[in-house]
């Protein structure tokens, strides 16, 4: 029999949610810590998914009884949709209470400026020892989105040199052949790009790239990418900002 | 306290240890005491260059493992009694060089000199991080061609992060442009990068063009550094390099190349 409609489908996506650290099992110094941090930014953390990190409890060997845990975030508004990092114990609590565990695979790459393999971490420092909430980049059509620092260079780029930003990141001398400057926001080129420019980098297709004289290696936004030859030669030394549509990276010059 | 500047490229065969010689000896006959020292070890050419191949007992190696004095080691150049020269070890490899050996060594050669030129190799490992880890300034010697522009500007990104001034957060290094092997003649016809295409990407200081010259090779033949050569024009364009470094104004003679005496007589330029 011929089967002219499909019964279901599965596709790959990235999803972005909170990831929570735990550094202590205080249930109550976290419900308090946990009410302060919505207080900064109530809609963003709106019946918010969030996933448990507790790779900090386990070194500290301390012991989190989890449908307690669980519990206290349900009261609060989070959905707990996962959890990462747990010993076997934890694990079978998880599967007992539904959640997946370990769903969360890391994405990006390291922060490297220059030569220097300073490993800046993505997460925040904690603001108190007991609770972290790590922000990812936040889809802007759902959720109010939390801008991330931009990251602001002056200097040129050179051949080799690598840049991140969890933000946006704008660039007001000349980035060289060889180099790469990553984003997961915007990228802003108030000069010449003539190395690889990857905006988006956590899969924000709404990310786009500005510049005043293209002759990038690479441009890419959430993944989608072009090499130097697609790039019609014409759109040197013109301003112009890329942006992704349906998967194509289309290159419009700013009047 | 001594200057310390480091003669580097990223590319190989650019003029680097040409440059070293030629610089030193410069900086020597205006009257300051110089040190030039080879950090290629293992395949050592300053020494050839300078015409003291024959006198070599101790090298810098020998220093660092405290096998002899820096006084054994150094060699008085002949042609100037202000320069000397400590040359690179030949049989050791280049892990016999330690942070720590050569900063000693830096330090110890900054009482009594007054300009410490470092001779780097090739490439980007231990060696040429070394020659210039502990500078002030870096001549960064380029040819006009793609792939030196490109490790030139590599190695522009290493001085700005691996040296010691870049991690102690000092003011950083006082990087120079020396364009070398620029033929004129080719650049006029569109075969060769000009100035401008190659400041375009690297954006330096210039401190001087030094044209392709036959005199460069019978100067490495006689073991005389090119700048004691009057008549060569790279050995003047060196003349002006140095002069240019010690704070003349001098303007840069050799990026127009030869101009013929009809040419110069109606004033064409191009």
């Amino acid at each position: 029999m011929l089967n002219t409609s499909p019964i279901l489908e599965f596709k790959s996506s990235t999803f972005f949610s909170p990831i929570l650290i735990l550094y202590t099992n205080d249930l109550v110094a976290i419900e308090h810590t946990l009410h302060e941090k919505i207080n900064l930014a109530p809609d963003f953390f709106k019946d918010s998914p969030l996933i448990i990190d507790l790779r900090e409890l386990n070194k500290l060997n301390l012991d989190l009884d989890f449908a307690q845990i669980t519990q206290l975030l349900k009261r609060i508004g989070f959905f707990p949709v996962g959890i990462r990092g747990g010993n076997e114990q934890q694990n079978k609590q998880a599967r007992a209470l539904s959640l997946p565990i370990d769903t969360v695979r890391e994405l990006g790459n390291p922060i490297i400026i220059g030569e220097a393999q300073k490993q800046e971490s993505i997460q925040q420092p904690p603001a108190q020892p007991e609770v972290a909430i790590v922000k990812e980049s936040v889809q802007p059509a759902a959720i109010p989105p939390v801008p991330a620092a931009s990251v602001l260079v002056t200097q040129p780029i050179r051949s080799g040199q690598r840049i991140y930003s969890s933000g946006d990141l704008i660039i007001l001398s000349q980035v060289s052949a060889g180099a790469e400057i990553m984003a997961e926001g915007n990228i802003h080129v108030y000069n010449t790009l003539r190395g690889r420019a990857l905006a988006g980098v956590h899969g924000n297709t709404a990310a786009r790239i500005f510049c005043f004289d293209l002759q990038a290696e690479l441009i890419s936004i959430a993944g989608d990418y072009k090499t130097s030859e697609d790039l019609n030669k014409q759109t040197y030394n013109n301003p112009v900002q890329v942006y992704l549509q349906n998967h194509a990276l289309i290159i419009k010059e700013i009047a | 306290m001594a200057r310390i500047i480091v003669v580097t490229s990223g590319k190989g065969g650019v003029g680097k240890t040409t440059t070293s010689a030629a610089i030193a000896m410069g900086l020597a006959k205006k009257g300051h005491k110089t040190a030039v020292i080879d950090f290629d070890v293992g395949l050592r050419n300053l020494d050839l260059i300078l015409g003291c191949e024959r006198r070599v007992v101790y090298d810098f190696i020998n220093v660092i493992n405290g096998e002899a004095s820096l006084n054994q080691a150094l060699i008085r150049d002949k042609n100037c009694n202000l320069l000397y020269i400590l040359p690179a070890s030949q049989t050791r490899d280049k892990d016999a060089l330690t942070h720590e050996g050569v900063g000693k060594v830096l330090d110890e050669l900054s009482k009594d000199f007054q300009y410490i030129v470092c001779d780097s190799p090739a490439g980007i490992e231990k060696g040429a991080n070394l020659a210039l880890y502990f500078a002030d300034d870096a001549f960064v010697v380029t040819n006009p061609e793609i792939s030196s522009v490109r490790d030139s500007d590599r190695m522009l990104g290493i001085l700005s992060s691996k040296s010691r001034r870049a991690e102690r957060n000092e003011e950083p290094i006082k990087e120079y442009l020396l364009l070398t092997r620029y033929d004129a003649d080719r650049v006029r016809l569109g075969e060769m990068l000009s100035l401008e295409d190659v400041q375009e990407i690297l954006s330096l200081e210039l401190l001087g063009i030094i044209p392709e010259s036959k005199s460069v090779l019978s100067a490495s033949n006689a073991g005389i550094p090119v700048i004691l050569d009057e008549k060569s024009e790279a050995g003047q364009a060196y003349a002006d390099v140095v002069a240019r470094y010690l704070g003349e104004t001098l303007p840069h003679r050799f990026i127009d190349g030869k101009q013929g005496f009809l040419r110069r007589l109606f004033g064409g330029r191009k």
